[in-house]
């Protein structure tokens, strides 16, 4: 099995950040954002397993678990605030939350 | 240890009656405010006698320390304390018994005003600042007083305040006196410099060892001071606000505008004679302005028809007097002449207004006639007061008006010239005095009301005594050789011609006689003569000048009001405002900046977020 190298995975994770960051700034729609989040956590994963795999250390895999554990408790409070926004608002338009303008 | 009392009655009295104004009734507050002033007369006069056993014919009590200056390294305190010699001692007397008459009149003759405790209360405060004014033992103390007495008057020639003319006549007032302030303002603030001391016979002293005869700062410091006296005395320059400062009530014009706070500028002049020695030159000028205006305010007393503004020119001509007194270096004689003049321009003032409130608050002497028929008391009174204004022999006038005169003729500051300003300021004075009389007094009555008459004791009381001491304080000399400093080394050796003393007994008998052909038709009993009269001197253009105070305030409306007033138009947006409004401009467009920013969008600020961040990384990398 040829080791995948270094560079070809931090690519890939960089895209996949993009696009994620890419989502949650152009997004109106709170479910996609917190769906480009979710993509954006997983790109920073992808790039811990990789050097973990080319060090040969575990910490990647261990820092992953976490990242794993924060992604699930914050779709979790996302999830509430979405759908007190969707009580609220009778919509998932973020912007409607901008009370606080200047 | 009286004298440090002496101010603090009238003041309690103040504060009692503006703070219970609305309980009290009119027994009570004219019992707090005159009572007071009692209070004080009996104090001064006490304080009076008992100079004669002091040590050096001084009284000094110091109060508290007010604020200390520093003069390069060393301290100069400012005391709040009173120093009482021959001169203030005169001072206080006329101010508290003079002002205690006024007040004891005023209580009767404002019964009816519904701002009473208000009036009095002023009155009161009036009185305070006066007396710290003429008691104090430092300039800046005196300034404290002299600023009081224009604050007070003020508010009391804008007591009604509801009737526009006033409330101008009372702006007026204030902003010209202001005028004179500013200057004797400059004036101290010289002179602690020159010096280093503020206090007044240190003051006197340092300049004498210090400065020479004509010394310039000597010149300069006079001359502003000299400034600050004009103002406040109606003196040529800024003289016209007093005839206006009439709008006020009348115990305020006899209190404030003839008795007491117009000499104040006399005052000061013979407090620091020490100074004005020193500069023969600015005394040459105190006796040129005191003539100047002595004549011009008999001119235009000559066809007011006012009876109040007659006694206001008339003021002004007797303050010119003293002014050419202490220009000639007769001091004592121009104080003596404060004095007497205090009491029988009280006097005049009073007794007009109790003529006034009889007819019903009539001030046209036009349509008055044949008082003395009807006002018999207050006519006579009125006449005692004229022959001591007019100076007949026996008078008070007399006395003091001699006094200053007879020493003009050989005086080195003053001379032939103002002494025959002075004998035709006479000639003046009695010629504008009968006229008065006659039209309002004699001839035939020409008002429709009937007269209501003033039949209250304390009243009476207060204007025969005020009658009293205009006749016989002629005998009351103050002996002031202890405060005014030997001038005779000013003395010409000028041989007086030996009519001197005759001609000025005389002038004001021959313009009696002189009056009494030319005023022929006012002492007429027909009344259509009156009405002719007054239309014919309305139609004289020298007439209307004189009448308008020969043109002063058209003068000035037209050399610094119309300018000024141009200029405020033309700085409508007033350039040094636009200045400032550019720093709040600038301030404004950061806020609009930042409140753009602020606009509550979560994703903008997730993108302003992964902006910075990508900025600070990258310039953390490069």
């Amino acid at each position: 099995m040829t080791a995948i190298p270094l560079e070809h995975v931090l690519i890939l994770a960089c895209i996949l950040f993009s696009i994620g960051f890419f989502g949650v700034i152009v997004r109106k729609n709170t479910l996609f954002m917190l769906m480009s989040l979710e993509v954006m956590l997983n790109a920073v994963g992808v790039a811990f397993i990789g050097a973990g795999s080319v060090w040969q250390q575990a910490d990647g895999q261990v820092m992953f678990v976490l990242i794993l554990t924060l992604a699930a408790a914050e779709v979790a409070v996302g999830l509430a605030l979405l759908i007190r926004l969707q009580q609220r608002f009778k919509s998932l338009d973020i912007d409607c939350l901008s009370q606080l303008k200047g | 240890m009286l004298l440090s009392f002496l101010p603090f009655y009238p003041l309690i009295s103040f504060l009692l009656i503006i703070l219970l104004k609305k309980q009290l009734s009119w027994w009570q507050t004219s019992v707090l405010s005159v009572g007071a002033m009692l209070l004080c007369a009996i104090t001064s006069l006490v304080l009076f006698n008992a100079l004669n056993q002091a040590p050096d014919g001084v009284i000094t009590s110091h109060l508290w320390r007010w604020f200390s200056l520093s003069d390069g390294d060393s301290f100069v305190s400012v005391n709040f304390s009173f120093y009482l010699d021959a001169l203030s001692a005169v001072m206080i007397c006329v101010v508290s018994c003079v002002g205690f008459l006024i007040h004891l009149f005023a209580a009767v003759y404002m019964k009816e005003d519904e701002n009473f405790g208000r009036f009095m209360a002023y009155m009161n405060l009036f009185i305070v600042a006066m007396l710290i004014l003429v008691l104090a033992d430092n300039l800046v103390l005196l300034y404290l007083g002299w600023e009081g007495v224009g604050l007070c008057s003020f508010l009391l020639i804008g007591f009604w305040y509801q009737e526009k003319a006033n409330v101008l006549a009372a702006r007026k007032a204030f902003i010209v006196t202001r005028i004179g302030d500013t200057s004797m303002a400059i004036g101290l603030f010289m002179l602690f410099n020159a010096l280093g001391s503020v206090n007044i016979v240190d003051v006197s002293e340092l300049a004498s060892a210090q400065w020479q005869l004509g010394n310039n700062d000597a010149y300069w410091i006079c001359l502003l001071l000299l400034g600050g006296a004009v103002g406040k005395s109606a003196q040529l320059p800024l003289q016209t606000w007093l005839p206006d400062a009439m709008a006020g009530p009348t115990p305020v014009s006899a209190l404030i505008h003839a008795a007491t706070m117009v000499t104040a500028g006399v005052y000061l002049i013979a407090r620091m004679n020490g100074l004005f020695i020193l500069s023969p030159q600015v005394m040459n000028y105190v006796a040129w302005i005191g003539a100047i205006t002595l004549l011009l305010a008999g001119i235009s007393a000559l066809v007011q028809t006012d009876i109040k503004r007659v006694l206001a020119y008339s003021t002004m001509s007797q303050i010119g007097y003293m002014m050419l007194g202490l220009g000639a270096g007769a001091w004592s004689a121009g104080i003596f002449h404060l004095m007497t003049h205090a009491f029988f321009k009280a006097l005049l003032f009073l007794t007009a207004g109790a003529v006034i409130y009889a007819l019903h608050h009539q001030q046209n002497v036009f349509k008055m006639g044949g008082v003395l028929k009807r006002l018999p008391f207050e006519s006579s009174l009125f006449i005692i007061g004229l022959i001591c204004l007019m100076a007949l022999p026996g008078t008070s006038g007399f006395f003091s008006k001699e006094a200053i005169i007879g020493q003009l003729w050989s005086s080195a500051t003053a001379g032939q010239a103002l002494w025959w300003c002075a004998i035709l300021g006479a000639f003046l004075t009695s010629v504008y005095s009968c006229r008065l009389f006659f039209i309002a007094f004699l001839g035939q009555e020409r008002f429709s009301h009937p007269v209501t008459n003033l039949s209250n004791k304390g009243l009476k009381a207060s204007l025969i005594t005020l009658a009293l001491l205009s006749l016989v304080g002629g005998f009351l000399v103050p002996d002031l050789s202890g405060v005014f400093v030997n001038t005779t080394q000013g003395v010409n050796n000028v041989v007086e011609p030996k009519w001197l003393h005759s001609v000025a007994i005389a002038t004001p008998i021959v313009g009696i006689v002189f009056s009494w052909f030319y005023f022929s038709q006012y002492r007429s009993a027909e009344p259509n003569i009156y009405q002719q009269a007054q239309l014919k001197e309305n139609q004289n253009p020298i007439v209307r000048y004189c009448f308008s105070g020969l043109g002063f305030d058209h003068l000035y409306e037209l050399v610094f009001i119309k300018p000024f007033v141009f200029i405020a138009r033309l700085n409508k947006r007033d350039v040094v405002d636009q200045c400032i409004m550019s720093i709040t401009w600038y301030v404004g467009l950061w806020r609009d900046i930042l409140v753009y920013s602020q606009n509550g969008l979560m994703r903008w600020y997730a993108a302003a977020f992964a902006i910075g961040l990508v900025c600070f990384i990258g310039g953390w990398l490069l």
